[in-house]
């Protein structure tokens, strides 16, 4: 490298175009690379909850370790991970909205779903709670009394899981939010620690799952306000994409994380993952789903 | 063969509705030195791009004796305000070289024998475009020496020059004219055209007024026109 | 604000090793891409500016409507070729620093053949008549005005290279932001941003922008040498 940098002080006119050829080659590098070093890799299909809680960077490379497999990790919203998983985009999917999932399997896109861990969902917005919804135990009844109100609420709005939770909570609630559509209630179109941003804001609520809002560091002035009703409760389910649907899928891999992440090393992994001293996930793989 | 005699058979050549160029009947042959004299505006830069090609005649013909497909190959320009390339003066040289596939060692040999013709050898590793006027036309004529043209057209070459430039550039025109190359020179400078005309096409408002030998035209020029100018008065 | 500054400073003193490895990818990545752009925008530009062909004004305002192609828009586009769905999806690019770089070329291309384009159209505008007394054809035209505007033409290449190295959009889909694998310094900040990191994501932009006012006045500077001595 420092050889290199020698060549514009001799040559000033060429520099640009050897800095470009030079980028070229170097650039690659690291795209050949993993053709031998990793060549044992799965993409995994995630969502940006999971991820952006710290859970991903704390038990893959465990897996690695023991595996020899490197998995990477593309973490989007969970309607947009299933349709990357439906065009063969990745090997494995993870994410939390049940219903979506076994349609997923039950139209040939994968194989068996399994339960990996849940958490839950908490209503989050100002400590001054302009809407008096704090302690509440039903989050529907306290949707509802947002919307009487029309206090500002910020929606996912993203077809995410979070997004389906919300709009099964607002279903729940006998309100329409859509009537307040661009007035108090406001679609981010974004993912979770953005609409975070967004609601922190506008000074807003905001449904968000428990890991992205306790790893989450721009809280300001905000606190949960509704938790522990069992509809908040936030299931993830794994998924191996089908080999047969897509025959390049690397499924003797993906079975092989799936089995690690709903057996024992796995589960132990994700209850000893914490975050500011909280445990974010509570492993409950099913032992006889484990292959 | 010679691409000469360059014959030209009725050229006009229109800017809307005016003629900047007029029913011009011309035959240009090898030999003497041919100098285009005429007042600003009379068409003399238009004339010479037009036997040049760069530009096509609205009405009328250009021929040259031998037809050729590339028709530049044997011809060569100079113009008022010489456009340097961005590189060094060797390289200025060498580029018209480069595009007529002339090979390596003779190129290097033209280039050095047109550097050591106009004085440049020195400058010969300098950026052109840090030249001054006089130098710069001088490597304008240095590219088309290298070239060795038949016939050489000059565009006002001095135009924009101090006398001692001025001196130089008609001394190289003049060995140009020695090494058997043919001038096609315009001006507006009678002093200059009486230093190197051996014939004179003088050129009043788009038409060849007067074609003379140059020794004819200055003592005895045969239009009013042509005497008027070489009186000094203004024609328009 | 203040914060953020000091933890910029902090960070590259520190020399952290995933940051330095990010920084790293984002030159790699954007000076390819780059690279393939120039090599096709810096021809195509200066024969916009030399040939003459039914449709060229067309072709012109097309490239510089395509200035402003939206990045999100570019890579999803890529992303439909490249996916195992896609025509392409069999080549397996999709969320590799490949992908990165074909989003990037098409994202910069336009942006150097227009101003390629702007560039060279000048100069031979200049050069012309005295390319043409030569006997130079167009794409001996097309050669010399790229080499004569070279000093310029960095302007172009750099402008591209801000470009590619400053947009998210694009290779945050089609990279995926895989950490160690496709994660830059735009889509670090756009990730750090949604954890609520912001003076970690403001820090991370001050560097981008230092690394960008670094390159730029490296080209200037190498470009002003240039200059003086070619004139």
């Amino acid at each position: 490298m420092v050889r290199r940098l020698s060549v514009p002080v001799v040559a000033p006119v060429w520099a640009p175009v050897w800095a470009l050829v030079w980028a070229l080659v170097w650039a690659g590098a690291p795209v050949q690379a993993p053709a031998h070093a990793q060549d044992r890799f799965i993409t995994l299909a995630s969502t940006t909850s999971t991820d952006n809680s710290g859970l991903f960077a704390e038990i893959l490379p465990r897996f690695q370790a023991q595996s020899g497999i490197a998995v990477r990790v593309v973490a989007v919203g969970t309607g947009q991970a299933i349709r990357l998983a439906e065009r063969g985009d990745a090997d494995v999917l993870l994410v939390h909205h049940k219903p979506s999932e076994e349609k997923f399997v039950a139209d040939g896109f994968g194989l068996e779903r399994h339960d990996v861990m849940y958490n839950d969902f908490v209503v989050v917005g100002p400590a001054a709670d302009p809407a008096g919804i704090k302690g509440m135990v039903r989050a529907r009844e306290a949707f509802a009394k947002i919307a009487r109100g029309r206090h500002l609420f910020v929606s996912r709005g993203d077809n995410s899981g979070t997004h389906r939770a919300e709009q099964s909570i607002w279903r729940a609630s006998g309100s329409d939010p859509a009537a307040g559509r661009g007035k108090w209630f406001r679609e981010a179109g974004a993912g979770m620690g953005a609409a975070l941003n967004t609601a922190s804001g506008m000074n807003a609520y905001i449904l968000t799952d428990r890991g992205t809002w306790t790893s989450f560091s721009n809280k300001g002035s905000f606190a949960v306000l509704v938790e522990g009703d069992p509809a908040l409760f936030n299931q993830y389910g794994v998924i191996v994409v089908s080999p047969e649907r897509h025959p390049h899928v690397k499924a003797d891999a993906a079975n092989l994380f799936v089995a690690w992440l709903t057996g024992a090393a796995g589960q132990a992994a994700i209850a000893a993952f914490r975050k500011r001293g909280r445990q974010l996930f509570t492993p409950n793989a099913k032992p006889s789903t484990g292959n | 063969m010679s691409i000469l005699p360059l014959s030209l058979d009725e050229v006009s050549f229109r800017a809307g509705d005016r003629a900047l160029l007029d029913g011009i009947s011309l035959t240009i042959e090898s030999g003497p030195k041919t100098v285009i004299l005429g007042a600003n505006g009379a068409g003399k830069s238009l004339l010479l791009r037009i036997c040049h090609g760069l530009l096509g005649p609205s009405g009328g013909k250009v021929r040259w004796a031998e037809g050729t497909t590339r028709q530049y190959e044997r011809q060569a320009m100079v113009f008022q305000k010489p456009v340097m390339l961005r590189r060094s003066v060797a390289a200025n040289v060498a580029y018209g070289l480069r595009l007529r596939k002339i090979e390596a060692g003779e190129r290097a040999r033209r280039v050095a024998d047109a550097l050591r013709r106009t004085g440049l050898t020195d400058f010969a590793d300098q950026p052109a475009r840090l030249l001054s006027g006089g130098e710069q036309q001088r490597l304008a004529l240095a590219r088309t020496w290298a070239l060795e043209p038949e016939i050489l057209f000059l565009d006002e070459p001095t135009a924009n020059l101090d006398p001692g430039a001025t001196r130089a550039v008609e001394e190289i025109v003049s060995g140009f004219h020695d090494s058997g190359a043919k001038i096609v020179m315009t001006t507006h400078d009678i002093g200059q055209a009486r230093r190197l005309a051996d014939e004179v096409i003088f050129l009043h408002r788009g038409r060849v007024a007067e074609r003379a030998g140059a020794d004819r035209f200055f003592a005895q020029p045969s239009t009013e026109e042509a005497a008027a100018y070489l009186r000094g008065d203004l024609l328009w | 604000m203040g914060q953020a500054f000091v933890l910029a400073l902090q960070l590259i003193a520190a020399l952290d090793a995933e940051l330095l490895e990010i920084i790293a990818r984002s030159f790699a990545v954007s000076l390819a891409a780059v690279a393939i752009a120039a090599a096709i925008g810096l021809p195509a530009g200066a024969a916009l500016a030399v040939y003459r062909f039914p449709g060229r004004r067309a072709v012109i305002v097309l490239v510089n409507a395509l200035m402003g192609l939206p990045p999100v828009f570019v890579g999803l586009l890529i992303y439909l070729f490249l996916s195992r769905a896609g025509p392409l999806g069999f080549l397996g690019l999709l969320f590799t620093p490949t992908a990165m770089i074909i989003a990037q070329a098409v994202l910069v291309t336009p942006i150097i053949v227009a101003i390629c384009h702007r560039l060279t159209r000048d100069l031979y505008e200049e050069y012309r008549d005295q390319l043409c007394s030569f006997g130079a054809r167009p794409h001996d035209a097309v050669r010399t005005i790229l080499w004569d505007a070279r000093v310029s033409l960095v302007t172009a290449v750099m402008a591209g290279f801000g470009r590619a190295t400053a947009e998210v959009g694009a290779v945050l889909i089609v990279g995926g932001n895989i950490a160690g694998l496709t994660r830059v310094m735009t889509t670090t900040i756009a990730l750090e941003t949604s954890k609520g990191n912001l003076a970690l994501a403001l820090a991370l932009g001050l560097i981008l922008v230092l690394t960008a006012i670094g390159v730029n006045a490296v080209a200037m500077s190498l470009g002003g040498v240039s200059a003086y001595r070619r004139g």
